[in-house]
């Protein structure tokens, strides 16, 4: 066991665990982050992406001792959280763009595919569909035919324009 | 899962390698760099479950992309994302870059190294077509110091490589070659996320119109990336016409022999390789 510190969703975290267990491990069972969902675990579907300093990874594919210093996000740090004063979380326009066009059916890839999607357009991505197409295409869906989850990225990359 | 391979992590590659020669050669340490293949043998499911594991990604030493005299120089630790990025890599070596781009996605681009592709060895590793065209040499570094190895000398069988139990590759040297020209293709199942039935890089300098240094390198149709000897003596010599082309493609037909696997079959990958080396030749020939 060894001690790693990182920082998830914005908050300092510390975990004790062996150095080859899986970040996607660590998120689920460590840290009970299960937003986070395993599909293959072999790097092919991309249900398990999180950021990892800014960039999409499979967390199953990455052990956590290359983890030590990172800044992981989470699906669980997309939306603002509900404030003390009683305000609800507000949710991420990529959430909110999923609710609209019904880009999310049965969720087992609309985490991973949230966070292709934000590191798509954090870094300035536009709503042509070749590009949406290119970025979401580690993340394999079984139900929508990905059609309204590249118009609800693309709707929010024009919103943001 | 209940496996718990020994991690260590060195920060520096002296401290690596001293690692690597520690560990018995009937029990050698298993250098870890991005992880994407490695990470799934982690269960033991395929293969031997590891025992214990050097992770690489903290040597900064292994990283950096640059020009020296007339070559490219690649950390091995490079990853397919950064050679995409790298306005060097677009210039000197767009097939690699090319190559990158076919790997995976861009989960795996952000994790997958160079360095990382050509040890595991898989015959249909994305970027191995690419080095051997290019005429590629390895550094590979341990305690008794570096040495270089041609890339048409590291693959020497299914899945095995010129490395030492207790070697490294640290840098991947692309010679520079005034007027080469280079093309790749890839052939899967779909456009991301899938492994190849053919890979082709062909390299070439074309002076006064006949083809000079002809590489015709392949992955997936052998144990091994291989080049195929025979076609490229065809193509030597000659300018890009159309009964070159034939013929070039009809010896190739004849040289390669893959296999049928899950993938694709031997018969539909010899057509189709034969095929684009025809499309290549006819495209640089412009008729």
């Amino acid at each position: 066991m060894t001690t790693y510190h990182f920082t998830v969703n914005g908050s300092p975290t510390e975990v004790d665990v062996p150095g080859m267990r899986r970040l996607l491990d660590v998120l689920r069972e460590d840290l009970a982050l299960t937003g986070t969902k395993e599909g293959c675990g072999e790097g092919e579907c991309g249900a398990c992406t999180v950021l990892l300093d800014g960039a999409p990874v499979d967390s199953c594919l990455v052990p956590i001792c290359q983890v030590r210093g990172a800044d992981i996000r989470t699906v669980e740090g997309l939306a603002a959280p509900a404030s003390d004063l009683g305000d609800p979380a507000a949710l991420d326009p990529l959430q909110v763009a999923f609710l609209l066009t019904g880009g999310a059916q049965c969720g087992i890839c609309t985490p991973g595919m949230l966070l292709a999607a934000r590191a798509y357009l954090d870094a300035g991505g536009g709503p042509d569909e070749d590009g949406i197409r290119e970025a979401i295409a580690g993340n394999l869906c079984r139900c929508t035919g990905y059609t309204k989850i590249v118009d609800a990225i693309a709707l929010v990359a024009r919103a943001s324009r | 899962m209940g496996l718990e391979p020994q991690v260590a992590s060195p920060r520096s590659l002296a401290e690596a390698y001293g690692v690597l020669a520690a560990a018995p050669a009937d029990a050698p340490a298993r250098p870890i760099a991005g992880g994407t293949d490695l990470m799934v043998a982690l269960t033991g499911e395929l293969g031997e479950p590891l025992a214990s594991v050097v992770d690489l990604w903290a040597i900064d030493g292994l990283r950096g992309i640059a020009v020296d005299g007339a070559a490219l120089h690649l950390g091995a630790l490079t990853t397919y994302t950064q050679i995409r990025q790298s306005t060097l890599c677009r210039e000197h070596a767009p097939a690699l870059v090319q190559a990158a781009a076919t790997i995976g996605a861009v989960q795996i681009q952000n994790r997958g190294t160079l360095g990382g592709n050509i040890a595991n060895a898989s015959p249909a590793g994305d970027t191995l077509p690419a080095l051997l065209a290019a005429d590629a040499r390895f550094v590979l570094g341990s305690v008794r110091g570096e040495r270089e190895v041609a890339a048409a000398d590291f693959w020497i069988g299914y899945r095995r490589t010129a490395l030492a139990h207790d070697e490294l590759i640290t840098r991947v040297i692309i010679p520079l070659v005034s007027g080469r020209e280079i093309r790749y293709r890839k052939v899967g199942t779909r456009r991301a996320q899938s492994i190849s039935k053919v890979v082709i890089a062909v390299a070439w300098r074309a002076g006064t119109g006949a083809w000079r240094d002809v590489r015709v390198a392949f992955g997936s149709v052998a144990a091994t990336p291989i080049r195929a000897a025979r076609t490229e003596a065809v193509l030597e010599g000659s300018p890009p016409t159309p009964e070159v082309a034939d013929r070039a493609a009809q010896s190739l037909a004849d040289e390669l022999s893959p296999i049928d696997d899950v993938r694709s079959t031997a018969g539909y990958r010899r057509v189709v390789a034969a095929r684009i080396l025809h499309r290549i030749v006819r495209e640089a020939g412009g008729w």
